[in-house]
């Protein structure tokens, strides 16, 4: 049985605002075992950073997390102390932020930024740690990596901070490397020498990764589960190549389908009709009911739980609570 | 042969970069270094590449929003670049942009009605019953509702916000339309909505399109032409499907091996190139890609390869494609 090294369950994140109480992430649930590469996708506002940033304990006022349990190895991190927090940051449970300047100080020499916390993390001293910091520099393929220790978060530009963190995430190798977004501002070129940089990681330390991204095409390519999530709730659970073979929820499929891919042109893009809901505007039923083509008279009342879907699947969809019902789906996959 | 409805030959854009006290010029960023290339009546031309290799540069300068430094922009058979105010702006009635950020390019002290009527104004179209008239008319053409009219960007999503662009830039009936990233911002399902639009609207409206983006997907998409830019310059230029199916190019064939597929059972022979794109203040010698190629040679340090035509329609400037190499 393989042993998560992370597991959230019942998740709850609200944010309290003038316009009401919103539940940017709402009753999450999964785990992260060792060594594996689980993949959290969604659109804009779904409550990936929301999630992440949770875990990190790191959500501020208005928002607060108001239920749930994050257990890492075994503890649960949400009944620690904000200095036991500050242990396992960047130590135990590493993070490359969606925003470069979150992790980096304005006011600190790159270089100084790094060795902190590589001594910090690995008790090395000042020359190991200085050494240390230029290996992932050049590893996440900045050049003159010597002299960039030298120079301030300001001197460099957007894509060059974004590697910055990257390195400084990783060199602090930590067991679970939360990525919320790490590629998604960087050029293609670039993007391929970091997601590589990445497995090589994952491969050589067992280090277990959550990968942010809204990019279909880098979940494909890194991860070995997914969760999809809409509106603050997971729709839709399994392994990567079950997910794209055979999606079992008709917001998975149809965002599967409305990717325009390199390799082939498709007459038509598939597109989802309508926008996607602010968490909390729909009140009953199924959050993706007014977009659903499939939507009967119960998705509208009810609001569906994860239900089993075969091959290992979790879709939260009531089509799944009725085996004809949910031959439907497969007509519009092929 | 197609008739070209805009040609440009030989484009550049270089701006000073100034230093020290005294404000001198210290050095020039070649941000468009000779692109040339031609739109014909009724098709997509795509111009991709990664960021800061001059594509918004290249379409800002045809509707001189940016005074070009050198070259020529002939649209149906003239000269844009010597026409006097008058008559440049009766040219941009031709020539309207649609715009990445949909947040940013939208007056959020306007109604929605009042930005769709705006160019209407400026061109002196129609008087205040037809312009609302037509106002209503583009806002059904891209998909949005009547009741929309009287309201403000900030409270549209971003892909309708992006469809409020859209109606903007119809609105004086254009024959190009030049799309800076126009989908970027958006998610991937919205994304799809816009590209279906912009597609049924040439078709309905027989409009040609430079569409301008950096995902190589989208530009598979919905280009019938693509070029692709490195360092201010088009490195490559083919018919969409040749590009994608047969890229000639080094640079070419990195970018697209790099695209991560949504497919994980796609097994992939990736050419990862190592380091940087080089500052366009301090473009390498030779061949722009020399620095980064996988292909490069000893000429190509030293000698800049020529922009040629290597099959019928399929143009790229690398020495490995000249005579003599092959
Ligand atoms: N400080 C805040 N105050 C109020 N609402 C917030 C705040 N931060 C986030 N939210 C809301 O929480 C929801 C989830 O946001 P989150 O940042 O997790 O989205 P995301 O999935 O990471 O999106 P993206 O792909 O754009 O990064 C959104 O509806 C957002 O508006
Ligand atoms: N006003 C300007 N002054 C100086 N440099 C500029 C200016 N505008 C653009 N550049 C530079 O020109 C190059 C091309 O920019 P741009 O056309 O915006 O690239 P792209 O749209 O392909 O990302 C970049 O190096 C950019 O920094
Ligand atoms: S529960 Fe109903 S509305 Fe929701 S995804 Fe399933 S079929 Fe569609
Ligand atoms: S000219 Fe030389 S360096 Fe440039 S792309 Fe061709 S092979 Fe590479
Ligand atoms: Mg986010
Ligand atoms: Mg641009």
């Amino acid at each position: 049985m393989e042993q998560p090294v992370l597991k959230v369950s019942g998740l709850e994140t609200h944010f309290f605002t003038d316009d009401g109480e919103i539940p940017a992430v709402d009753s999450v649930d999964f785990h992260v075992n060792k060594g594996e590469v689980l993949g959290i996708v969604g659109e804009s506002g779904s409550g990936k950073s929301v999630t992440s940033l949770s875990i990190m304990q790191l959500i501020s006022a208005p928002g607060k997390v108001v239920g749930g349990e994050i257990s890492y190895k075994g503890e649960n991190l949400l009944s620690k102390s904000e200095k036991e927090m500050r242990k396992i940051r960047g130590n135990e449970i590493g993070m490359i932020f969606q925003e470069p300047m979150t992790s980096l100080n304005p006011v600190f020499k790159i270089g100084n930024q790094l060795v902190e916390g590589i001594r910090i993390h690995k008790k090395w001293n000042k020359k190991d740690s200085w050494a240390h910091a230029i290996k992932f520099l050049k590893l996440v393929g900045l050049p003159r990596a010597e002299e960039l220790m030298n120079e301030y978060p300001h001197q460099l530009s957007g894509g060059m901070r974004q590697r910055v963190m990257i390195a400084m995430a990783m060199a602090c190798e930590p067991d679970v490397l939360i990525a919320d977004e790490p590629t998604t501002a960087l050029d293609v070129t670039i993007q391929a020498q970091i997601l590589e940089l990445m497995k090589k990681l994952n491969d050589d330390t067992d280090t277990s990764i959550i990968m942010i991204t809204h990019d279909l095409g880098v979940v494909a390519e890194m991860c070995d589960r997914i969760v999809v999530m809409y509106s603050g709730k997971i729709v839709e659970q399994g392994t990567t190549k079950e997910i794209f073979e055979s999606p079992k929820h008709p917001y998975t499929i149809g965002l599967i389908e409305s990717v325009p891919d390199v390799r082939t042109r498709k007459e038509r893009l598939y597109s989802i009709p309508g926008n996607v809901p602010k968490p909390g505007s729909i009140k009953t039923g199924c959050h993706f009911a007014p977009r659903c083509k499939f939507a009967f008279d119960k998705c509208t009342e009810v609001t569906p739980e994860l239900i089993d879907a075969g091959n290992g699947q979790m879709a939260r969809c009531w089509l799944h609570e009725d085996k004809e019902k949910a031959t439907l789906l497969e007509r519009v996959e092929s | 042969m197609q008739e070209a409805l805009l040609e440009v030959k030989q484009l550049k854009k270089h701006f000073p970069i100034e230093g020290g006290v005294l404000k001198q010029q210290v050095g020039t960023v070649k941000a468009v270094d000779g692109v040339s290339f031609k739109l014909h009546k009724g098709e997509t031309f795509g111009l991709v590449g990664e960021s800061g290799c001059g594509k918004s540069t290249t379409g800002r300068m045809l509707m001189r929003l940016l005074e070009p430094s050198e070259g020529e922009v002939i649209f149906n058979g003239e000269n844009i670049l010597s026409l006097n105010k008058s008559k440049m702006r009766n040219l941009r009635k031709d020539i309207q942009m649609v715009f990445q950020d949909p947040f940013a390019s939208l007056n959020p002290r306007h109604t929605v009605e009042k930005i769709i009527e705006e160019p209407l104004i400026v061109h002196g179209l129609g008087n205040k019953a037809e312009r609302k008239k037509r106002v209503k008319e583009l806002l059904d053409i891209v998909g949005l509702s009547p009741y929309h009219a009287r309201r403000y960007p900030h409270q549209f999503s971003g892909g309708q916000r992006q469809r409020i662009g859209i109606a903007r830039a119809l609105a004086v009936n254009p024959k190009l339309i030049i799309a800076d990233e126009p989908v970027s911002a958006l998610d991937v399902s919205i994304q799809a909505q816009v590209l279906n639009l912009l597609e049924d609207l040439q078709k309905e409206l027989g409009l040609t399109y430079l569409f301008i983006a950096h995902d190589l997907g989208v530009v598979r998409h919905i280009s019938d032409r693509v070029g692709v830019m490195y360092l201010g310059r088009v490195v490559e230029m083919a018919d969409s499907e040749k590009l994608y199916l047969e890229p000639k190019h080094p640079y070419t064939q990195a970018l697209l091996s790099a695209v991560p597929v949504p497919d994980p059972e796609y097994g992939k022979d990736r050419v990862i190139l190592s380091g940087d794109v080089p500052s366009p203040a301090k473009p390498p010698s030779g061949c722009p890609f020399h620095t980064r190629c996988p292909k490069a040679m000893d000429v190509c340090s030293t000698v800049v390869p020529e922009f040629r035509e290597i099959e019928q329609g399929h143009y790229t400037a690398c020495h490995l494609y000249e005579e003599d190499q092959v």
